[in-house]
């Protein structure tokens, strides 16, 4: 299908919006009821057609709008993007690896034209077409990670792997839910895990950690984690906290169906060929309350999710002041009725709203 | 007594032990203040180490220096503070030999950027040591400005470059030896709590 690409704001004004296809191919991160942590890794070689598994990096209608927010905090904030030194080579295969991912699943928006390591890639909604020599930092306008990720959808931590343990190396982020590449940049996986309440105690990281490092290349995963967040505001970032905090505050019974927004990271997991570095891509999806309650399924259970939901986990998600203002809006999209099992909205077999 | 029991906390936040004499050719002790006391106490397990040890000491007000001074070092030097000293520093660990031991003791601030450039010029994790002595100010990172604000002893406290209020976190970076400081009333302008000694 050909992307009509949305002209739109993720600050100020918020112009922000899904499209019913976006609304349809949402990735809804609960497969029942309830929600605990759990290490719910899954291959990440396609999906059903159109969603958002589909290809290896998906490209929706946000695309050259979340590289415009992109380029306007990295104007504010330089440190947004960093690599330690040994990280190079990590930033030449993230490199390939979109570009082939992209020009093969994208044959109309991206091409890759190789002779030896003579690259011409071509960029069509972006406008870009730029010839580079693979691995010669001096033929590009930034380094390879950077160049990449400015026109990539998602946030990028890439690990380095060494003493049997994942280091976050070098990132690129900007639409992040609340922390730091420029703090957390040289941590290991524990260390940068440490503010996560509740999953240490449950094993939850050991066991992610040992998944992780065995990740081979040609295999990669993917798990969905989710959060709230009031304006599709991407960058969440602490740097900024002092600023769009106060966003939180600004909930109405009248406005929470459409500045209460379910945010979804789809993150995926992919060994790198040379370095060995393990490419972390973090994709956020923003979806407002009114929209998601367009999808019966998903109005029903995500009231009960956010409803039984611990309370430390609504806490360190940052929503527990709102929580009793979702779910007086929420709870008028559940009529108590069973959900079918999974994530999918099921809209052909779902019984519409009994209220 | 100089030594403080920290609570469990964090995987982030670095834990210290107590200074034990190693064997080795060459030894490089960094102490600030009552780190001191940590020192003398590893001099009087081993009488043939200070001949072989470089002393790195920085006061902070504290009158120490004289005792270590005794212990009759190879080398002794006592600095105004950890910033005067740090070129001095670079050039002893770049100038180590294989083997070297070092030791760190006195404040978290000291340890963890003595500790930091230990590490950037190569010395092994494992030939390191710490010992926390002394005073349990923290060094904190403006998480906004970016800014480190130096000996932080409550909780909330004022950013010392942005004026922000800050809470003082226990998540902690190495690289940049200090804790992570964010805004406590960003969701409520003016709404600071009184500050509170940490740990109180």
């Amino acid at each position: 299908m050909t992307i009509q690409f949305n002209n739109e704001t993720f600050r100020d004004d918020y112009s922000f919006r899904n499209s019913d296809w976006a609304i349809k191919r949402f990735p809804f991160p609960f497969h029942e009821d309830s929600y605990m942590y759990s290490v719910n890794m899954e291959q990440h070689r396609g999906g059903p057609e159109g969603s958002v598994y589909e290809k290896r990096f998906d490209v929706d209608e946000h695309y050259l709008s979340e590289m415009r927010d992109r380029a306007l905090v990295l104007a504010d904030d330089p440190l947004r993007c960093q690599s330690l030194p040994h990280m190079t080579l990590a930033g030449w295969d993230t490199l390939e690896l979109i570009m082939v991912s992209k020009s093969e699943d994208y044959p109309d928006l991206f091409e890759l034209h190789r002779d030896g390591n003579r690259w011409r890639w071509v960029n069509k909604p972006m406008g870009i077409d730029q010839t580079f020599t693979f691995l010669d930092e001096t033929t590009l306008p930034c380094g390879p990670l950077e160049y990449i990720t400015r026109q990539t959808q998602g946030d990028f931590a890439v690990l380095d792997q060494r003493d049997e343990m994942l280091w976050m190396d070098a990132g690129m982020v900007t639409t992040q839910a609340d922390w730091s590449l420029d703090f957390d940049i040289g941590m290991n996986f524990f260390e940068w895990h440490a503010p996560v309440p509740l999953a240490h105690e449950m094993g939850i990281f050991k066991r992610a950690l040992k998944f992780l490092l065995n990740v081979q290349q040609g295999a990669p995963a993917r798990r969905l984690n989710w959060t709230m967040t009031v304006n599709p505001l991407l960058d969440t970032s602490p740097e900024n906290y002092h600023k769009w905090g106060i966003q939180k505050t600004t909930l109405t019974p009248e406005n929470i169906g459409a500045k209460q927004h379910l945010r979804v990271e789809l993150q995926t997991f992919f060994r790198l060929p040379r370095s060995n570095a393990l490419l972390f891509p973090i994709r956020c999806y923003l979806i407002a309350f009114q929209d998601i309650v367009t999808v019966p399924k998903w109005g029903r259970r995500l009231h009960r999710v956010v409803r039984d939901l611990p309370e430390e986990l609504a806490t360190y998600k940052g929503f527990i002041a709102n929580r009793p203002m979702m779910l007086d809006y929420l709870g008028q999209y559940d009529d108590g009725l069973p959900t079918s099992p999974g994530v999918w909205p099921d809209l052909g077999t779902e019984p519409p709203l009994q209220k | 007594m100089s030594k403080f029991q920290f609570p469990e906390s964090i995987a982030s936040r670095p834990v210290y032990g107590t200074l034990e004499p190693r064997p080795g050719k060459a030894h490089l002790m960094i102490a600030d203040a009552e780190g001191a006391e940590a020192i003398l106490d590893l001099a009087a397990q081993d009488a043939g180490l200070m001949a072989k040890t470089h002393i790195i000491y920085i006061p902070k007000g504290t009158d120490f220096a004289e005792a270590l001074r005794a212990l009759e070092p190879a080398q002794f030097y006592e600095g105004p503070s950890y910033a005067a000293s740090v070129q001095r520093i670079r050039k002893v660990l770049g100038d180590a030999h294989m083997g070297l031991q070092v030791y760190l003791a006195g404040t978290e601030g000291l340890m963890g950027q003595a500790m930091n450039e230990a590490v950037s010029a190569g010395i092994p994790a494992s030939a390191i040591q710490t010992e926390h002595r002394g005073s349990i100010a923290r060094r904190m990172q403006c998480v906004h400005c970016k800014g480190i604000t130096e000996d932080v002893t409550t909780d909330p406290f004022v950013c010392s470059h942005c004026g922000l209020n800050l809470f003082v976190r226990d998540h902690y970076s190495r690289r940049l030896a200090a804790f992570q400081g964010v805004c406590i009333d960003a969701e409520d302008p003016g709404n600071v709590p009184a500050p509170v000694e940490l740990y109180k």
